[in-house]
């Protein structure tokens, strides 16, 4: 018997990894596979079939502005726990870990930059903190953006990237869509741009929310734009889902987007963008 | 402490946190004894079979849909269809009523009552469609200054391929928008389900009202399970855990107040439910009818803004 069980053992320690569970680094679509300095040097592009890998925030945020400029704000601001959530485990245990393996304190970062020395207020949100999920933290610090943007009289530059709100927070990360609603509405007022750019994935509050409510809006290519998700969507209506469901070429083709911008275009555009409004 | 001292006392901690009274409508129907069960069960801690029936309470076939209050507290009712570009969504009413002498600009989800019309109302799932036609009329009444009431009874907003290509998310984001622009007295009440984005994008007011039994989420019970525990059917554990009940709602400030229902629940009496939730109505609109336009837009992003704000 136990024999057995040591042999089994043997087995599963050789055997492949199951199909869905490919190397980070391997592109879903394609198969390529890149050493980390390479999809760096590619901003997380496929070379080969133009995949766009998930990029973290201060990549993005490296990337986007001029060298040394970005100062960040609010980075101090973190989700407690109002409920005393637990599911499968406490809330809290989740929000640490996503610190640690993280190093972010929340799924948005906020702060002040130039790009090409345009002043410019930025946002953005980094999908490997809890699936970017929208709490009462990420909520507060996207309205002190806007404040902070209106205070400055400069731009708000947004990079959306996140599941929806944060379950583990109730009716209270409900009420972030329109917290963050009346936030832009004060941009707004006061004669301010808000640039948008959705990357993969902005689905749920992100999207009913601030996402939507952008001057002009853009996406990165494949990214999946939807309220609801196409699981959810063909699970309760059992419709049959068009090839492109949710996706941002679809949502460009139904009129939500004004263009869909390769990562590597993504900054000259929004330089493009502050110029005309500056 | 007396009875009396603990009713106060209990009555101050909770309208402290909402800055209003609790237990809207009750003046009006004048029950002292219900005034006190109801005190009495919110004395003691909401148990999670309690949190459970209020979203059974919310979903009942017979529970008061949007149009059997609006028959039962409107005078000259004209429903207003269609949001003049692709549809009129039955999950979403619009109309202008007279409520209580003035004229008022009435938005609500509304059910079905028979299988027949349970479809053509998507089960109260509005599409984009619905909440443009929802603008539409705001839009009427913040140019003739008539005030907004919104009732909010969905599941949430409809989650369909076609609903997607018309641009969900977009609508209920502007509709929140066009909500805070207003310079009308808004009020909205949670009269059934409070479903997630769907129900939010008719509820940005200035004054936000719950009933007893009504439930107000960011997700249904049955989501949260499929996707925290992996099995939709652990929804009672997913609802004691994200607390959607009107208490835990007043308690965390999502609510301004409790609007009281029959014993037993709205269903089992329509007429005293409306009763109840007019006078409720009446009183909300009466306090807001004073304040500047300005003031009124200024007051209400400030409350929303305040939402989850740490200390």
């Amino acid at each position: 018997m136990s024999e057995a069980r040591i042999d089994v053992q043997v087995e599963h320690r050789h055997a492949p990894a199951p199909a869905d569970k490919k190397h980070p680094n391997t592109c879903p679509k394609c198969g390529s596979h890149y050493r980390d300095d390479e999809l760096e040097q590619a901003l997380w592009v496929c070379s080969h079939c133009g995949h766009h890998f998930p990029m973290r925030a201060r990549a993005r945020i490296d990337w986007y502005t001029d060298e040394g400029s970005f100062s960040e704000d609010v980075a101090d601001i973190r989700s407690d726990d109002p409920l005393d959530f637990f599911d499968l485990r406490p809330y809290t245990e989740r929000l640490s870990e996503a610190e640690l393996n993280t190093g972010l304190g929340e799924a948005i970062v906020v702060g002040q930059a130039a790009m090409d020395g345009h002043a410019v207020q930025l946002a953005v949100m980094d999908f490997a903190f809890m699936g970017g999920s929208m709490g009462r933290a990420v909520g507060e610090k996207l309205s002190r953006a806007c404040d902070l943007a209106v205070e400055r009289s400069v731009p708000l530059v947004a990079v959306t990237s996140s599941g929806g709100a944060r379950m583990q927070e109730g009716i209270l990360s409900l009420m972030q869509l329109p917290k963050t609603v009346c936030a832009v509405e004060e941009l707004h007022d006061a004669r301010l741009p808000l640039f948008m750019v959705m990357a993969h994935p902005t689905t749920a509050g992100v999207l009913a929310s601030f996402a939507s409510l952008g001057d002009v809006t853009i996406a990165e290519p494949g990214a999946l734009i939807a309220f609801t998700g196409p699981r959810v969507v063909q699970q309760t209506t059992r419709e049959k889902l068009p090839d492109d469901f949710g996706l941002a070429e679809q949502n460009l083709r139904f009129g939500h987007l004004d263009a869909i911008v390769p990562r590597p275009e993504q900054r000259e555009y929004l330089l493009k963008l502050l110029r005309l409004w500056s | 402490m007396s009875t009396n001292d603990e009713e106060v006392n209990l009555r101050q901690r909770l309208s402290g946190l909402s800055r209003l009274p609790l237990l809207r409508g009750v003046r009006v129907s004048g029950e002292a004894d219900r005034l006190e069960k109801q005190l009495e069960r919110l004395k003691t801690d909401t148990t999670d079979e309690e949190i459970w029936e209020s979203v059974e309470l919310a979903r009942h076939p017979e529970r008061p849909y949007t149009l059997d209050y609006v028959a039962r507290i409107l005078d000259d009712w004209v429903e207003l269809h269609g949001d003049r570009g692709r549809a009129d969504d039955g999950a979403l009413v619009t109309g202008v009523g007279r409520l209580d002498g003035r004229t008022i600009v009435l938005v609500g989800h509304q059910k079905g009552r028979d299988v027949k019309e349970r479809l053509d109302r998507q089960f109260g799932m509005a599409y984009p469609e619905g909440y443009v036609k929802a603008m539409r009329v705001m839009e009427i009444a913040e140019r003739f200054g008539f005030p907004v009431l919104s009732l909010v009874d969905t599941p949430g907003a409809y989650p369909g391929v076609a609903a997607e290509q018309h641009g969900q998310g977009g609508a209920i984001a502007r509709s929140q928008a066009a909500m805070s622009r207003l310079t009308v007295p808004t009020v909205a009440c949670i009269i059934g389900e409070g479903g997630s984005g769907g129900a939010v994008a008719i509820a940005v007011a200035d004054r936000v009202l719950m009933q007893e039994n009504a439930i107000y989420s960011v997700i249904t019970p049955e989501g949260c399970a499929a996707i925290l525990w992996r099995d939709a059917g652990e929804a009672k554990k997913a609802a004691a855990a994200f607390k959607p009940d009107a208490r835990h709602c007043l308690e965390l400030g999502v609510v301004d107040a409790i609007v009281a229902e029959p014993v037993g629940g709205a269903q089992t009496d329509h007429d005293q439910s409306a009763r109840l939730l007019k006078g409720a109505l009446v009183e909300s609109l009466e306090e807001l009818e004073d304040v500047p336009g300005d003031e009124l837009r200024r007051r209400r992003r400030a409350k929303f803004r305040g939402m989850g704000v740490f200390a």
